[in-house]
Formats: C-alpha cells, sequence, structure tokens
C-alpha cells in the first residue's frame, strides 16, 4: 500500500472543466479485470500528471496530464466509463 | 469555446476570505463568501489555486467542513510545515483577501438526511472535515439519524472542532476520540490507532448496516476500512475518502 496514494475524489475538480456532469459517482470499467466502481473510489496516484488505477488488478485505467492552457486524457485502460445524465 | 462558460462545467471563481480562526495549534478554518456559489451538499470538497506574481500557480483539494448555507463555506487547513500551500493559508490569509475555488466537487462521498443511517463516521486528524460537515447538516435539519463519530487525532489539544462535537453530542450522536501520541492525566478513553477491536466496540455492528464514512490521510482509510469488512461491514456501504501529501 502507497502512502501516497490518494482516491477519484482527488480528480473531480479537473474532470469537472471537462465534464458537464459530477464524476465521482460515474462508473468506470476496467479494461485489463473488468471491474466496475465509482470514479471515486479509483486508486489515484499524483506525480508530474494524474494516473489513474483500478483497485482490484492495478491496471492503469487513465492518465491526465495537464498544463495552464491543455489537458491530456488517456482513458487505454478503460473499457468503459459510464455516466448518469 | 475559450473564455466561454457552459453550463454544467466548473470554472475557478473568486472567493472573498471572511474570517480566520484557529482550531489547533496546527489547523486553522478560514471562512470565504463565494459569490454565485452554487450550494454544495455535506461531504463534497473544492479546489482551492494559488497564483504567485510570477505567474506559478499551485491547486490543492480542501474537504468544505461547513453545512450548506448560502454563499458562505468554511474550510479546515492543517499547516504542513514545509508545504507549499498551506502555510499561506494558515499565516498569511486575512479577512478581506481574495483567493480562486473550483468546486463543490463530488457526489460519491456525501451524506444528507434522506440517506438516512444509522451512521458511522471515522476519522483521522483533519479527516473530520468533511463529516463535521454532515455532522453540521444533520443538526441543522433537525435529523436525529443514530450517528457515531470515531476520530483519531494525536493529543487532546490536536482535536479539530472539540468544543463543538462536546456540545452536539447527544441527540443520537455519539462522538468517540482516541488520542494516538499523547493523553491528557486521567485521561480513560482509547490511547491507541483505531483497530478492529475499537471499531467494533462503538459500533453500529454489521447487522444495523450502518453507512459508514471514513476520511483520513490514506494509510489510515485503508487500515480502518479493511478492519471494518473483516467485522463483516459490506464493502458497498463503505464509503472512503483519502488524503495525501498534496494536502500539503
Amino acid at each position: 500500500m502507497d502512502e501516497l496514494m490518494l482516491d477519484g475524489n482527488a480528480v473531480a475538480g479537473m474532470l469537472s472543466e471537462v465534464f458537464a456532469v459530477e464524476m465521482t459517482t460515474a462508473t468506470m470499467t476496467c479494461g485489463n479485470c473488468g471491474t466496475s466502481g465509482a470514479v471515486g473510489a479509483m486508486h489515484v496516484f499524483r506525480g508530474a500528471g494524474i494516473v489513474m488505477r483500478c483497485p482490484n488488478c492495478d491496471n492503469v485505467m487513465a492518465k491526465i496530464v495537464e498544463d495552464g492552457t491543455r489537458m491530456w486524457m488517456n482513458f487505454g485502460g478503460t473499457q468503459a466509463l459510464e455516466i448518469t445524465r | 469555446m475559450e473564455g466561454t462558460t457552459v453550463l454544467g462545467r466548473l470554472t475557478w471563481q473568486p472567493a472573498d476570505v471572511t474570517g480566520v480562526v484557529a482550531e489547533t495549534p496546527r489547523a486553522t478554518t478560514i471562512a470565504f463568501d463565494v459569490p454565485g456559489w452554487a450550494g454544495h451538499r455535506a461531504g463534497q470538497h473544492l479546489d482551492v489555486r494559488l497564483t504567485a506574481d510570477d505567474g506559478y500557480q499551485a491547486e490543492r483539494s480542501y474537504s468544505i467542513a461547513s453545512a450548506p448555507d448560502g454563499m458562505h463555506i468554511e474550510l479546515t487547513v492543517v499547516r504542513i510545515a514545509d508545504g507549499e500551500v498551506s502555510p499561506y493559508l494558515t499565516d498569511d490569509l486575512q479577512p478581506g483577501d481574495q483567493i480562486e475555488l473550483r468546486g463543490p466537487v463530488g457526489g460519491y462521498f456525501v451524506w444528507e438526511p434522506p440517506l438516512g443511517g444509522p451512521l458511522l463516521l471515522v476519522a483521522g486528524g483533519s479527516g473530520v472535515a468533511p463529516l463535521m460537515a454532515m455532522i453540521r447538516l444533520r443538526a441543522a435539519a433537525g435529523s436525529d439519524v443514530q450517528t457515531r463519530l470515531l476520530l483519531s487525532s494525536r493529543g487532546w489539544d490536536d482535536i479539530i472542532y472539540r468544543d463543538e462535537l462536546e456540545r452536539l453530542n447527544g441527540n443520537g450522536l455519539t462522538v468517540v476520540h482516541t488520542l494516538t501520541m499523547s493523553q491528557p492525566p486521567g485521561w480513560a478513553g482509547y490511547a491507541r490507532r483505531v483497530d478492529a477491536e475499537m471499531l467494533a466496540e462503538v459500533g453500529p455492528g454489521p447487522a444495523e448496516r450502518p453507512l459508514v464514512y471514513i476520511c483520513g490521510p490514506t494509510p489510515f482509510v485503508e487500515a480502518a476500512a479493511q478492519a471494518l469488512v473483516g467485522l463483516g461491514h459490506q464493502p458497498e456501504a463503505i464509503k472512503t475518502e483519502r488524503f495525501g501529501p498534496t494536502g500539503s
């Protein structure tokens, strides 16, 4: 267990600049093991950017990097992102 | 799209500091008025952005400690000695200053009276802040939902909201403290880190199907959540919010 680990709540503000709905209750499905869970329950690591990992299998589900004018998002490890309208 | 605001998306907005109050030697509560604040739900958080004269910006996330109350919000910030943001917030901010906020955010770690209970709230240090928003909302709404708060602090003088919690204790709210590093003379309460035995004693047990909210440093949250699952609580009923060194 990593002391530096956060959870999906920590990226909610950043995601809210992109998505028009509340994102911590959105459901992410892991592209590796197929486990689904709330964005708020995903494991998050913050370095130069954000890495979101599956709490079940540790697969990298998303990577997000931002600077003052751009945000770069890679959801390559996510099978599905389900949002309630 | 540049320069426009799309309804539903959040942008940075100015917040006016209206009060600064020391809670403990390390924790300070900062009150803001946020013109146009959309309102928040108990348990939500926001992001704070500071901009230096040279344009350098730093962002941190803080839980909102106050119950929903118009455009008024309160944050409780623990000063991290070598932190980049917290010393400025706790030492330098004065009423009349302005900073930037983005929020409220989060719908996962939220409690409101219609969700009912019983509630088991478990906090490590300043992790009590979002749980305090729930407790304050519960009191303001006149709710008598059975609520236990287990609050782990280093010592008696480090207990955030100590006097207010003492006042609110009762009417279905039970506050239990554990003091992990130092205890006042004659202390008869818990004096160790939160563990399964303590959680079982504080209750409510799994049979009562409590809604569980745990907030604190990541190792604290992991230990408490694993202990509760070990006691038979349903993982889906346990909501967690971790804070790490980005809280500096």
